[in-house]
C-alpha cells in the first residue's frame, strides 16, 4: 500500500467524520454566511439622523435660518426642546446625543457684528460619535456663515480653502473597509475551529492509540487531516468573497487570483494554529478554550480591521505581529480597495508564509507516534 | 441538599482548577488581554504618518506643514519631491495623509484671496480617515485665523463635551472591555461543562444521584458565578487603577449590574452546554453566540449605526445592556435609576435561559 492511497484513505475516514457529525459543516459554510450577514449590515460606523436636541430661547428669523441649515443635515436628525432642563435631561438619559443652544441674544448680536457663541454640548462618552458630531455641526455651520456672509462684504472667507480628496473609499463608507477585514476575522475563527479539537479528540477518545498500530506515518495523518479541512475552509472562502461583492457590492479592484492565493496561505496558517492548539492540549476541553482565546478576540481587536495599529504604543504593537489576521486584512482590504499593490502584498503575504511553516513544522515536531 | 449542590459546585471547580493548563486558561488571559486590550482598542490617532508636497515652497507654505509637523497626532514620513510620487506614497501606505500646497499659495493669501490646499487620505480605513480630515481641516482652520486680520466669523460654535471632556476614546472602550472578557471567561467556563460530561458518559451518573436537575444546575452555575466575580473586580482595579479611567458611579450598581448580567450569560452557557452532544458542538454553539453578541453590543460600533431590524435583535443580547451600564457607572456617574431599563432585561434573560436549561437536563440524555 502506497502513502498517497494512505493519505487517500485518512482523508475519506475525516470525510466521512465530518458529514455524519454537520457541525464541521455548519461551521465552513453556516458560520460564514450568517455572520457576514449580521455584521455586514450590523458593524457601521457611519452615524446618520443623530438624535440632537435643539433650544432655541427666543425664534426669529436668524434662529429659523440656522436650523433649517441643521434640519438639511441627512446625518443630523434634530428635535425642538423648550428648555435647557429638559434638554439636558435627554441628553442624560441617552435620548439624544447633542444640544444646540441659541441663546436669547443669538439674532441680535448677529446684526451688532459681536462675537456671539453657539453653545453645542455632546455627550463625550462615545468619543468617536461625539467627534463626528461636532464635525457634522460644523460642516452645517460653515454653510449656514456662507448663507448670512453672501450678502455683505464685511467678511471675507475663511483663508484657506481645503480640498479634501479621499482615494480607494470615496464615499467614505465603512462598509467598504469593514467587510474585507470581517471575511478575515471569520476566517480566522473557521480555520482555528476546524482544526482546534480533531488531534484532540482521537487523543482523547483512545482512535489515536489505534491510528500508532496502522502503518501511517504521522505526516499522512496529519495531511489526512489538513486536506479535507483546507477544501472545506476555502469553500467558505469563496461564499465570503461572493457575498462581499454581489451583496455588500463591495469592490474588487484587484485581482481575484491574488485574493485567494493570499487567502489560501492564510488558510492553512489558521489551520496550523489550530493543529498546533489541538496537539499541544491534547485535551479537547483546553484546546477549545484556547481557540477562544487567542483568536477570535485579537482577531478582532489587533488586528487593524477596526482599531489603527500605527495608533497602538510600540509594545502592543510588538504583540500584533503575533496576529496573523494583522497580515490578511493589510492584503484583503488593499486588493479590494486599493489593487494589487505588491510593495504591501509581498512583505505581508511573507509573513503569513512564515506563520504557516512555524505553526506546521510545531505540528511536525510534535505529532511524533509515542504514547506518553 | 445544600451540601450535595456544593460538593457538585467543589468538583466542578476542581475540574477547571486542578488542571494546570485549564487552570492557565481560565485564569491567566483575562488579565493580560484587559492590558493588551486597552492599550490596542482606540479610536484616537496619534503617529499618523502623513507626507507633504510642497510647489509653492513660500514663508506661508512652510508655516503651514509646521503646524503639522507640530501636531502631536501626526508624524511626517517623507517630503515627496514631484507630484508623481504622491500616487505610490499613498498607494504604499508610506503616508495616510498627503498635504498638497499648490503653487501660489502664499500669493493668493496675501492678495485677500483664499489659499488652496488638498489633502489626499487613504480611505481604505474610512474610520481613520474621517477622522484625519478632522484633524487636518482643524490645522488648517486654526492657520487660517493666525492670518485672518480683524473679528472671527459671527457666532462661532462654542462646544462642549459631558463627561469626557477631551473625548478620550479609551475611556469609552476600557470599561466595554470588562464586558468581553466577562462574558468570554463565564461561556467558557459554563458552555462545555455539561457537554464535556456527556461526551465521557459520567453525566449518566450525575442523574442517576439523587440530585434533582435544579440541584445540578445550580452546582454548574457557581463556579461560573464566582470567576465572573472575582475575574470582573481585578479588571475594574485595572480599569480604574492603570487606565485611570474615572470610576464616578457607585460600585453597588456596578455589582448590581455584573449580577444580572452573569445570570444571563451563565444561563445562555449552560442552554448551549446542555443541548449539546460533543465538545465540539459546545464549542461551536459558543462561537456562535459569543461573536455575534460581542460585535453587536454596541462594544466598538454603535448599535444605533445598525439598521433597524437588527437593533430589535440585538434587545436578545445581555452584553448590550451590560456594555451601557458598565459606561453609565464609569464614566457618566448614572444612578441605578437611570440605569435600571437596563437591569431588568438581563435579569428576564437569565431567568428564561436558566429554566430552559434545567428543562433540556431533564429531557435530554442523548
Amino acid at each position: 500500500m502506497t502513502g498517497n492511497r494512505r493519505v487517500r484513505g485518512l482523508i475519506r475516514k475525516e470525510f466521512l467524520q465530518i458529514l455524519r457529525d454537520p457541525s464541521a459543516i455548519a461551521i465552513a459554510f453556516l458560520m460564514p454566511v450568517f455572520l457576514l450577514l449580521l455584521f455586514g449590515y450590523g458593524l457601521s460606523l457611519d452615524a446618520e439622523n443623530i438624535p440632537l436636541a435643539v433650544v432655541v430661547e427666543q425664534p426669529s428669523a436668524a434662529t429659523t435660518r440656522f436650523t433649517s441649515q441643521l434640519n438639511e443635515s441627512r446625518y443630523l436628525a434634530s428635535r425642538n426642546f423648550p428648555s435647557m432642563n429638559e434638554a439636558e435631561y435627554a441628553l442624560r438619559t441617552h435620548e439624544v446625543d447633542g444640544i444646540v443652544h441659541l441663546r436669547a441674544d443669538f439674532g441680535a448680536d448677529l446684526t451688532g457684528r459681536r462675537d456671539t457663541g453657539i453653545q453645542v454640548i455632546v455627550n463625550g462618552v462615545d468619543a468617536n460619535t461625539a467627534r463626528m458630531v461636532l464635525g457634522y455641526l460644523n460642516g452645517a455651520w460653515k454653510l449656514w456663515l456662507k448663507q448670512e456672509l453672501l450678502g455683505t462684504q464685511a467678511m471675507e472667507v475663511p483663508g484657506v480653502e481645503v480640498q479634501p480628496r479621499i482615494w480607494y473609499n470615496s464615499e467614505v463608507s465603512s462598509r467598504n473597509f469593514l467587510v474585507p477585514g470581517l471575511i478575515a476575522v471569520i476566517m480566522t475563527l473557521i480555520g482555528a475551529l476546524l482544526t482546534a479539537l480533531v488531534m484532540a479528540r482521537e487523543w482523547e477518545r483512545g482512535t489515536m492509540e489505534a491510528l500508532m498500530v496502522t502503518p501511517v506515518t504521522m505526516t499522512e495523518v496529519l495531511l489526512g487531516k489538513l486536506i479535507p479541512y483546507f477544501a472545506l475552509g476555502m469553500g467558505g472562502m469563496v461564499l465570503s468573497v461572493a457575498m462581499a461583492l454581489w451583496l455588500f457590492d463591495v469592490p474588487l479592484v484587484g485581482s481575484p487570483v491574488v485574493l485567494f492565493a493570499a487567502a489560501a496561505l492564510f488558510l492553512l496558517v489558521a489551520l496550523g494554529m489550530g493543529l498546533a492548539i489541538s496537539i499541544t492540549a491534547r485535551n479537547q476541553f483546553v484546546a477549545g478554550l484556547t481557540a477562544i482565546i487567542v483568536t477570535f478576540l485579537p482577531a478582532f481587536i489587533l488586528s487593524g480591521f477596526i482599531f489603527d495599529i500605527e495608533s497602538m504604543p510600540g509594545p502592543v504593537r510588538l504583540i500584533t505581529h503575533l496576529v496573523a489576521a494583522r497580515y490578511f486584512i493589510a492584503i484583503i482590504q488593499t486588493v479590494f480597495l486599493a489593487g494589487n499593490i505588491w510593495p504591501v502584498i509581498l512583505p505581508n503575504a511573507a509573513a503569513l508564509l512564515l506563520m504557516a511553516v512555524v505553526f506546521l513544522g510545531i505540528v511536525h515536531v510534535r505529532s511524533r507516534k509515542r504514547l506518553d | 441538599m445544600l451540601r450535595q449542590v456544593l460538593a457538585l459546585a467543589l468538583k466542578e471547580f476542581l475540574a477547571i482548577l486542578k488542571d494546570r493548563r485549564s487552570r492557565a486558561v481560565v485564569i491567566l488571559p483575562p488579565i493580560v488581554q484587559t492590558l493588551v486590550f486597552g492599550y490596542a482598542a482606540t479610536f484616537d490617532l496619534n503617529n499618523v504618518s502623513y507626507a507633504v508636497y510642497d510647489a509653492d515652497r513660500s514663508g506661508l507654505s512652510r508655516e503651514l506643514v509646521a503646524q503639522f509637523h507640530g501636531s502631536p497626532v501626526f508624524r511626517e514620513s517623507v517630503i515627496l519631491e514631484s507630484e508623481r510620487d504622491i500616487a505610490p506614497a499613498v498607494d504604499h501606505r508610506q503616508a495616510v495623509l498627503v498635504l498638497r500646497i499648490d503653487d501660489g499659495f502664499e500669493h493668493d493669501i496675501l492678495a485677500g484671496r483664499s489659499g488652496r490646499v488638498q489633502l489626499i487620505i487613504d480611505g481604505r480605513n474610512s474610520n481613520t480617515a474621517l477622522i484625519v480630515l478632522n484633524y487636518a481641516q482643524e490645522i488648517t482652520s486654526n492657520f487660517a485665523a493666525l492670518h485672518q486680520p480683524g473679528t472671527g466669523p459671527p457666532a462661532r460654535l462654542i462646544a462642549r463635551a459631558w463627561f469626557n471632556p477631551n473625548l478620550e476614546s479609551r475611556w469609552f472602550i476600557v470599561p466595554g472591555i470588562i464586558g468581553l472578557l466577562t462574558l468570554l471567561v463565564t461561556i467558557m467556563v459554563t458552555a462545555l461543562s455539561v457537554a464535556r460530561e456527556r461526551e465521557q458518559g459520567t453525566f449518566d451518573q450525575l442523574l442517576v444521584t439523587p440530585l434533582r436537575p435544579m440541584d445540578i444546575l445550580l452546582g454548574k452555575s457557581l463556579p461560573g458565578l464566582v470567576i465572573g466575580f472575582a475575574e470582573a473586580t481585578l479588571m475594574v482595579l485595572i480599569v480604574t487603577l492603570w487606565f485611570e479611567v474615572p470610576l464616578r458611579g457607585s460600585l453597588l450598581t456596578f455589582y448590581a449590574g455584573l449580577g444580572s448580567f452573569l445570570l444571563s450569560a451563565i444561563g445562555i452557557g449552560l442552554m448551549i452546554s446542555s443541548l449539546s452532544v460533543t465538545m465540539q458542538q459546545g464549542l461551536l454553539g459558543a462561537f456562535l453566540f459569543m461573536v455575534p453578541a460581542i460585535l453587536l453590543s454596541g462594544f466598538a460600533t454603535p448599535v444605533a449605526n445598525m439598521p433597524e431590524w437588527l437593533q430589535t435583535l440585538t434587545l436578545l443580547n445581555p452584553l448590550r445592556y451590560f456594555m451601557v451600564v458598565l459606561r453609565g457607572v464609569f464614566v457618566e456617574g448614572a444612578s441605578f435609576r437611570i440605569l435600571w431599563p437596563q437591569f431588568w432585561p438581563m435579569l428576564l434573560i437569565g431567568s428564561v435561559t436558566l429554566t430552559a436549561a434545567t428543562r433540556l437536563f431533564r429531557y435530554r440524555l442523548y
